[in-house]
C-alpha cells in the first residue's frame, strides 16, 4: 500500500461520483442530481482535506518545502471549491447549462491536478514519508473511507 | 498570500500557446486553397511538387505548429518541468517556425531551391531549439509515466525526419519531388515515430482524463512505445541490410498502431462520462481514420493502385492526426482562457462578475457544427481522391477551407471572450 495507490484510487472514486451527477443533471433529474452532487462534494472535501490537514503538512515538515508543490496544490483546491460553489448555485436554481459548464471546467481542472499528484507529488510522498508511512496510511484510511 | 504568482508559475502566459494555436489553422486553410486552385494533375499521385507542398502545409503548418504550442503548455502540467523564460522561448520559436514553414512550402510547390534553403535555415534552428528544450525537460522530470517515453520517441522521430530531409535535399540539388529511397525513412519516422508516438503519449493522458475511462492496460503502456521504436529501427535498417524483412516489419508496425486505435476505441466505449462531447467525437473519428489508413496502407502493399497512397495520406494526416488535434484544441483553449481569467481576476478578489466557464468561452453548439463540417470535408476529400475524374476538387477544397477557418474562428472567440471579460472587469471601480 502506498500514498500513490490509495490516493489515486480515491481520485477514481471521486471521478465516478462526478460522472453520476453530470448524468443526472443532463437528464434533468433534479432530486437525484442534488443527492449525487452532495455525495460528490462530500467525497471531494474528504479527499482535499485529507491532503491539506494530513499529507501536505507531513510532507512539508519532512521535506522542508513549504512553498513548493503543495502550495500549488492547495491553490488549485481553492479554485475547485469556487467551482463547487458555482455548481451548487446552478443546482439550486435548476440551471442545467450553467451546472454542466462549471462541471466541465472542474473536470479539466481536477484531472490535470490529479495527473500532477499521481505522477509527481504522490511518488514524492512515498519517498519522503516512508518512515511514517504506516501511521499516515492508517489515518488516511479512516478519513477517506467514512463516506 | 499571492495566489496569482503561484498559479502562473506553473502555466506559461496565455499568449505562449495561443499564438501557435491561432496560426496553425491558417496553414490548414492554405492547404485547402492549394487543393482548390492547383492544376488537376495534383491528384495524379504523390510525387509532385504541389502534393509535397500540400503535405507539408498539413504536417509542419498545422500539426507541428500545434505541437510546439501544446508542448509548452503541457510540459509543466503533465511532467512538472516547464521551459525556463516561456515568453522568450515562444517568441524565439514562433516567427522562425511560421516564416520557415511558409518559405519551405512555397519553395517545394514552385520548385525554388533558394526558398527551400531559406525556409530550412529558419525552420531547422527553431525545431532544433524546441527539440533540445523538450528533451531537457523530459530528462529532468520526476514523472515515470509512459507519456515521457512516448514523447521521447516523438522527439527522436522529429529529429531523424529532419536530419533525413536535410541530408537528402542537397543530394538532389534542392530539387523536389524527392522520390529518393530515403524519403521512405523520412515518411516512416514522421508518421510512426513523430506523429504516432506523440498522439499515443497524449492519448495515455487525455483519453482516461477527459471521459473518465479505464487507464490503458499496464502492458500496453509498458511495451507499445518500446516495440514501435524497435520495429521502426529494424524497418529502417532492413532497407539496406535485409530487404526481405522490410514488408514484415512494416506490417507489424501497422498492426501495433491498429491495436492502439482499437484499444482507444474500446476504452472510450467503457467511459463513465456519458455526455455528448465534441472532443470525444473528434477522437473517435481520429481512431477510425487511423484504422482505415492502416487498411489502405496494407492494401497498397499488395494492390499497387496509386490512389491508395493518396487515401492513406489523407486518412492518416487529416482523418487521424488533424481530427485528434482539433478535438483537443476544444478542451485546451477554453480551459486556458478560464484558468488565466480566474487567476487574474477572481483570486485577487477584484471581480465578482463571474468568470465564464468553459462552455461559455467557446460554445459547444458551434464546435459541434465544425465537427459536422470536418466530417463532410473529410468524406468529400476521400471521394475526390478515389474518383478524381468524377468529382471536381474545388468541392472538397472549399469544404476544407471553410472547415479550417471555422476552427480558427472558434478559437478566436475564446481569445475575444478573454479580452471582453478582462475589459469588463477593469471597468468596474475597485
Amino acid at each position: 500500500m502506498t500514498f500513490t495507490s490509495q490516493m489515486g484510487a480515491d481520485h477514481h472514486r471521486c471521478d465516478e461520483l462526478f460522472a453520476s451527477v453530470e448524468q443526472a443533471v443532463e437528464g434533468g433529474q433534479w432530486p437525484q442530481a442534488a443527492q449525487a452532487h452532495q455525495h460528490f462534494i462530500e467525497a471531494m472535501e474528504q479527499h482535499l482535506q485529507t491532503e491539506e490537514q494530513l499529507l501536505f503538512p507531513a510532507f512539508e515538515e519532512a521535506s522542508g518545502m513549504r512553498e513548493g508543490p503543495t502550495s500549488m496544490m492547495r491553490y488549485e483546491h481553492e479554485q475547485m471549491r469556487e467551482l463547487f460553489a458555482q455548481m451548487g448555485e446552478a443546482l439550486s436554481a435548476e440551471r442545467g447549462e450553467d451546472y454542466l459548464g462549471a462541471a466541465e471546467t472542474l473536470l479539466i481542472l481536477m484531472q490535470q491536478h490529479n495527473a500532477k499528484e499521481e505522477q509527481i507529488l504522490y511518488p514524492m510522498l512515498d519517498q519522503v514519508l516512508a518512515p511514517q508511512a504506516a501511521t499516515l496510511l492508517a489515518q488516511l484510511e479512516s478519513r477517506i473511507k467514512q463516506g | 498570500m499571492n495566489y496569482t504568482a503561484l498559479s502562473l508559475s506553473q502555466a506559461p502566459p496565455l499568449s505562449v500557446p495561443l499564438r501557435f494555436f491561432l496560426t496553425a489553422p491558417l496553414f490548414l486553410a492554405a492547404a485547402a486553397l492549394l487543393f482548390i486552385f492547383a492544376d488537376p494533375t495534383l491528384l495524379s499521385g504523390r510525387w509532385s511538387p504541389l502534393m509535397l507542398a500540400l503535405t507539408h502545409l498539413i504536417t509542419l503548418g498545422f500539426l507541428a505548429t500545434c505541437m510546439v504550442g501544446a508542448v509548452q503548455q503541457l510540459l509543466p502540467v503533465l511532467i512538472g518541468t516547464p521551459f525556463g523564460s516561456p515568453r522568450r522561448v515562444a517568441a524565439l520559436l514562433h516567427l522562425p517556425l511560421v516564416a520557415g514553414i511558409a518559405l519551405l512550402v512555397t519553395g517545394m510547390g514552385l520548385t525554388r531551391p533558394l526558398l527551400l534553403q531559406l525556409g530550412s535555415a529558419l525552420l531547422l534552428p527553431a525545431l532544433l531549439l524546441f527539440i533540445l528544450l523538450t528533451a531537457h525537460a523530459l530528462w529532468r522530470t520526476r514523472s515515470r509515466h509512459a507519456t515521457v517515453a512516448a514523447m521521447g520517441l516523438a522527439l527522436l522521430g522529429l529529429l531523424l525526419l529532419g536530419a533525413i530531409a536535410l541530408w537528402v535535399l542537397p543530394l538532389s540539388h534542392w530539387q523536389p519531388p524527392l522520390a529518393h529511397p530515403y524519403t521512405r525513412l523520412h515518411i516512416g519516422w514522421g508518421a510512426v515515430g513523430w506523429i504516432g508516438a506523440l498522439l499515443i503519449g497524449v492519448a495515455y493522458q487525455v483519453v482516461p482524463m477527459f471521459q473518465i475511462t479505464p487507464e490503458y492496460p499496464p502492458r500496453v503502456r509498458r511495451w507499445l512505445i518500446p516495440a514501435l521504436a524497435l520495429l521502426l529501427t529494424g524497418w529502417s535498417l532492413s532497407h539496406d541490410w535485409l530487404p526481405i524483412l522490410t514488408p514484415l516489419l512494416g506490417h507489424l508496425l501497422a498492426l501495433l498502431l491498429a491495436l492502439f486505435a482499437a484499444q482507444t476505441l474500446w476504452l472510450q466505449e467503457q467511459r463513465r462520462r456519458r455526455l455528448a462531447d465534441v472532443s470525444l467525437d473528434f477522437w473517435r473519428l481520429a481512431m477510425l481514420s487511423l484504422l482505415l489508413a492502416l487498411l489502405t496502407w496494407v492494401a497498397g502493399q499488395w494492390l499497387h493502385w496509386p490512389r491508395l497512397e493518396l487515401l492513406t495520406g489523407a486518412l492518416f494526416l487529416l482523418g487521424f492526426a488533424t481530427s485528434a488535434v482539433n478535438g483537443m484544441l476544444y478542451k485546451i483553449v477554453p480551459f486556458l482562457v478560464w484558468l488565466h481569467l480566474n487567476s487574474r481576476l477572481q483570486a485577487q478578489g477584484r471581480w465578482q462578475g463571474g468568470v465564464p466557464n468553459m462552455k461559455q468561452v467557446i460554445l459547444p453548439g458551434v464546435t459541434r457544427w465544425q465537427l459536422r463540417l470536418h466530417l463532410l470535408a473529410l468524406a468529400l476529400l476521400l471521394l475526390t481522391l478515389a474518383l478524381p475524374t468524377t468529382i471536381p476538387p474545388w468541392i472538397a477544397g472549399g469544404l476544407w477551407l471553410a472547415n479550417a477557418l471555422f476552427l480558427w474562428w472558434n478559437l478566436l472567440q475564446g481569445v475575444r471572450c478573454y479580452r471582453r471579460t478582462l475589459q469588463a472587469a477593469q471597468a468596474v471601480p475597485v
